[in-house]
C-alpha cells in the first residue's frame, strides 16, 4: 500500500507546488495523475521517487517512509535517459547489483526479449528509434522487479501509433508481476486506457481535485461508448479544476453553425 | 505491365548494388601526403638544377643526411630521450594535478569558490614569465624545465575537466540516483564515462602545449635535447640541423597525440558524433 498523508512541497523560493495531498494506492493498482500545468503532478512523482522529497506530510510504502530513492520504486522518465556509453543490454542491467555478470546479462536479455527487442542487446543507444529507446527504458525500470513503477509522461514524445502500441505493451508487461503503477500524463486518452483510477489535480497550489474511477474491462476499446463517457467525465473534471466552462462539444458547434 | 515492372526493379536495384563502392583504406591518408611530398620534391629539383643554392633552406636530401648522421652517432636518440623524458614528466605532473583540481572544482561548489578565482588569475600569466622564478627556485637543470611544462599542461586539463564535470547532464545523474548509486559508484559509472570525451580533448591539447613548452624550456638553456639542437644549429649556421630537429618534433608530437587517441578509442566507440559518420554531412 502506497499512502500519502497531507503531502506538501514548497520550493525554497516560496512557490507552493503541492498542498495537503492525501490518498491511498493499493498494491497492483494503476493510478493516473492528470491536471493542467503547475498542478504539482510531476512534483508528486519526484517526491515518490525520492528525488525531491516532500517538505511536509509523509509518503509511506508498506509502512516505510520514503525520503530517498528506494529499491522497491522504479521510474520511467519522459525521455529514455539511456546512458550512451553502455550497450542496450548494459543499460537494462544498469540497476542490477546482485548476481554475477553473466546472470545480470541473462536477466537483461530476457527483459529485452520481453519488450520486443531481443536483437538489440548489443546495439548502442544512438542506434535506436525513439520508441525503441523508450522500450529499453521500460525494460531497465522493470528488470529489478519494482513494487511501484512511476511513469512521468512516458510516451508524450512519441508519435500516436507508437504511443498506443507502447500503452498496450505496458499493460501486457504490468500483467507479469502486477506492480503498482503511478502515471503522470497530459493525455486523457492515455489515462483512461491505462488507469483503474484517475486523480484530477488543481493548480496553484497543486492539490487533489477529484477522483474518477474507470470500471472498464481490459483490454479497453478506445472507440467504445463507455470509454468516451469516462473520457468526458475526466474532461469535465479537468475543466472544473481550471474554473472554466465545459468547452462546447463538436455537436454544439455544428448546431450553432447550422443556425447561421 | 509485368515486363515494365520487372525492368524498373532491375534498373533500380543494379546501381544500388554497385554505387557504394568504398575507396581503399589507404586512399585517405595518402591524400594528405600529396602536398608535402610535392613541395619537398619540387624543392629538391630546384636545388639540384641550381635554381637555388639551398643554403638557408636545405633540400630534403640534406635534411635526411643530417638526420642519418645524427642517428648514426647516437646523438639523435640521446636528444630524443632527454626531450621525451622532460615532456613525459611535465605532462604527468600537469595531468595529475589538473585532473585532481579540475574534478574537485567541478564536483564541489565550495572547492570551486575557493580555488577557481586564484587558478584563473594564475592562468592569465603567460607561462614563460615564470621561467626566471623557476630557475631561481629550482635551478637551471631539469626541475625548472619540467615545472614549466607541467604549468603549460595543467591549465587545459584543469579547465577541460572542470567544465566537463559541470556539464554532465543532470538527467543522467538522476538515473544514477534512482538506482541508488553510492558516491564512488556515481563517479565511476556516471561521471567518469560522461566526461571522458572532453577529457581526451583536454589531454591532447595539454600534450600539444607540453611539446610547445619543452622547446621554450630547452631554448633557454640546455646542453642536450631537441631544443638544444635548434640552438646549436642556429649558432653554428646549420639550417639542416634545425630542420631535422623540427621534423623530429613534428613526428614525436604527432605520434604521441595519435597514441592518446588510440588508447582511448575503444572507450569512446559509443559516441554519436559527426566523425562516426565518416565526417560526411
Amino acid at each position: 500500500m502506497l499512502v500519502f498523508d497531507h503531502v506538501g512541497k514548497t520550493y525554497p523560493n516560496g512557490v507552493k507546488a503541492l498542498q495537503a495531498f492525501s490518498t491511498r494506492i493499493r498494491i497492483g493498482e494503476i493510478v493516473a495523475v492528470i491536471g493542467g500545468s503547475g498542478c504539482g503532478k510531476s512534483t508528486l512523482l519526484r517526491a515518490i521517487a525520492g528525488l525531491d522529497p516532500a517538505t511536509s506530510g509523509t509518503i509511506t510504502l508498506d509502512g516505510e517512509t520514503i525520503t530517498a530513492p528506494h529499491e522497491k520504486i522504479g521510474i520511467i522518465f519522459q525521455e529514455p535517459r539511456l546512458l550512451p556509453w553502455l550497450s542496450v543490454a548494459g543499460n537494462v542491467a544498469f540497476g542490477l547489483s546482485d548476481g554475477t555478470r553473466v546472470e545480470r546479462r541473462e536477466r537483461a536479455d530476457a527483459a529485452l526479449a520481453r519488450v520486443g527487442l531481443p536483437d538489440k542487446a548489443d546495439a548502442w543507444p544512438r542506434e535506436l528509434s525513439g520508441g525503441q529507446a523508450q522500450r529499453v527504458a521500460i525494460a531497465r525500470a522493470l528488470v529489478p522487479r519494482p513494487e511501484v513503477l512511476l511513469l512521468d509522461e512516458p510516451f508524450s514524445a512519441l508519435d500516436a501509433f507508437t504511443r498506443a502500441d507502447l500503452q498496450d505493451h505496458l499493460l501486457d508487461l504490468w500483467a507479469d508481476t502486477r506492480p503498482t503503477l503511478v502515471l503522470v500524463t497530459h493525455d486523457v486518452d492515455e489515462a483512461v486506457v491505462l488507469a483503474d483510477r484517475i486523480l484530477v489535480m488543481k493548480p496553484r497550489p497543486g492539490r487533489l481535485f477529484e477522483e474518477v474511477r474507470v470500471d472498464l474491462a481490459r483490454p479497453r476499446d478506445r472507440t467504445a461508448a463507455a470509454f468516451e463517457a469516462v473520457k468526458h467525465q475526466v474532461l469535465e473534471a479537468l475543466d472544473r479544476s481550471l474554473d472554466r466552462e465545459r468547452r462546447r462539444s463538436v455537436d454544439d458547434l455544428l448546431t450553432a453553425g447550422a443556425g447561421i | 505491365m509485368v515486363m515494365t515492372l520487372e525492368t524498373s526493379t532491375a534498373s533500380t536495384v543494379q546501381p544500388a548494388a554497385t554505387a557504394p563502392r568504398r575507396a581503399p583504406r589507404w586512399i585517405r591518408p595518402a591524400l594528405g601526403l600529396i602536398v608535402p611530398l610535392a613541395v619537398g620534391i619540387g624543392w629538391e629539383i630546384a636545388v639540384a638544377r641550381g635554381w637555388s643554392n639551398g643554403r638557408l633552406v636545405p633540400p630534403p636530401s640534406k635534411i635526411y643526411e643530417m638526420l642519418a648522421q645524427l642517428a648514426a652517432s647516437g646523438e639523435l636518440t640521446q636528444h630524443v630521450l632527454v626531450t621525451s623524458w622532460r615532456v613525459g614528466a611535465g605532462f604527468a605532473l600537469g595531468v595529475a594535478s589538473g585532473t585532481l583540481l579540475g574534478a574537485l572544482c567541478g564536483y564541489s561548489a565550495l572547492a570551486r569558490q575557493l580555488f577557481d578565482p586564484t587558478l584563473q588569475a594564475l592562468r592569465a600569466i603567460p607561462s614563460i614569465a615564470w621561467v626566471p622564478l623557476f630557475i631561481l627556485w629550482l635551478g637551471i637543470f631539469e626541475m625548472s624545465k619540467v615545472a614549466l611544462i607541467a604549468i603549460g599542461v595543467f591549465f587545459p586539463i584543469y579547465l577541460g575537466v572542470m567544465g566537463a564535470v559541470l556539464g554532465v547532464d543532470r538527467k543522467i545523474v538522476e538515473v544514477g540516483r534512482v538506482f541508488r548509486l553510492s558516491g564512488p559508484a556515481m563517479i565511476r559509472r556516471i561521471l567518469l564515462p560522461a566526461v571522458l570525451p572532453s577529457y581526451v580533448v583536454s589531454l591532447r591539447s595539454g600534450l600539444g602545449l607540453g611539446w610547445m613548452f619543452v622547446v621554450a624550456a630547452e631554448l633557454m638553456g640546455a646542453s642536450e635535447g631537441l631544443g638544444y639542437l635548434l640552438i646549436d644549429g642556429q649558432q653554428l649556421g646549420k639550417p639542416a640541423e634545425i630542420l631535422a630537429a623540427i621534423i623530429v618534433f613534428a613526428l614525436l608530437g604527432k605520434t604521441t597525440d595519435w597514441l592518446i587517441q588510440l588508447a582511448f578509442a575503444p572507450l569512446l566507440r559509443w559516441q554519436d558524433v559527426f566523425a562516426s559518420q565518416g565526417g560526411k554531412a
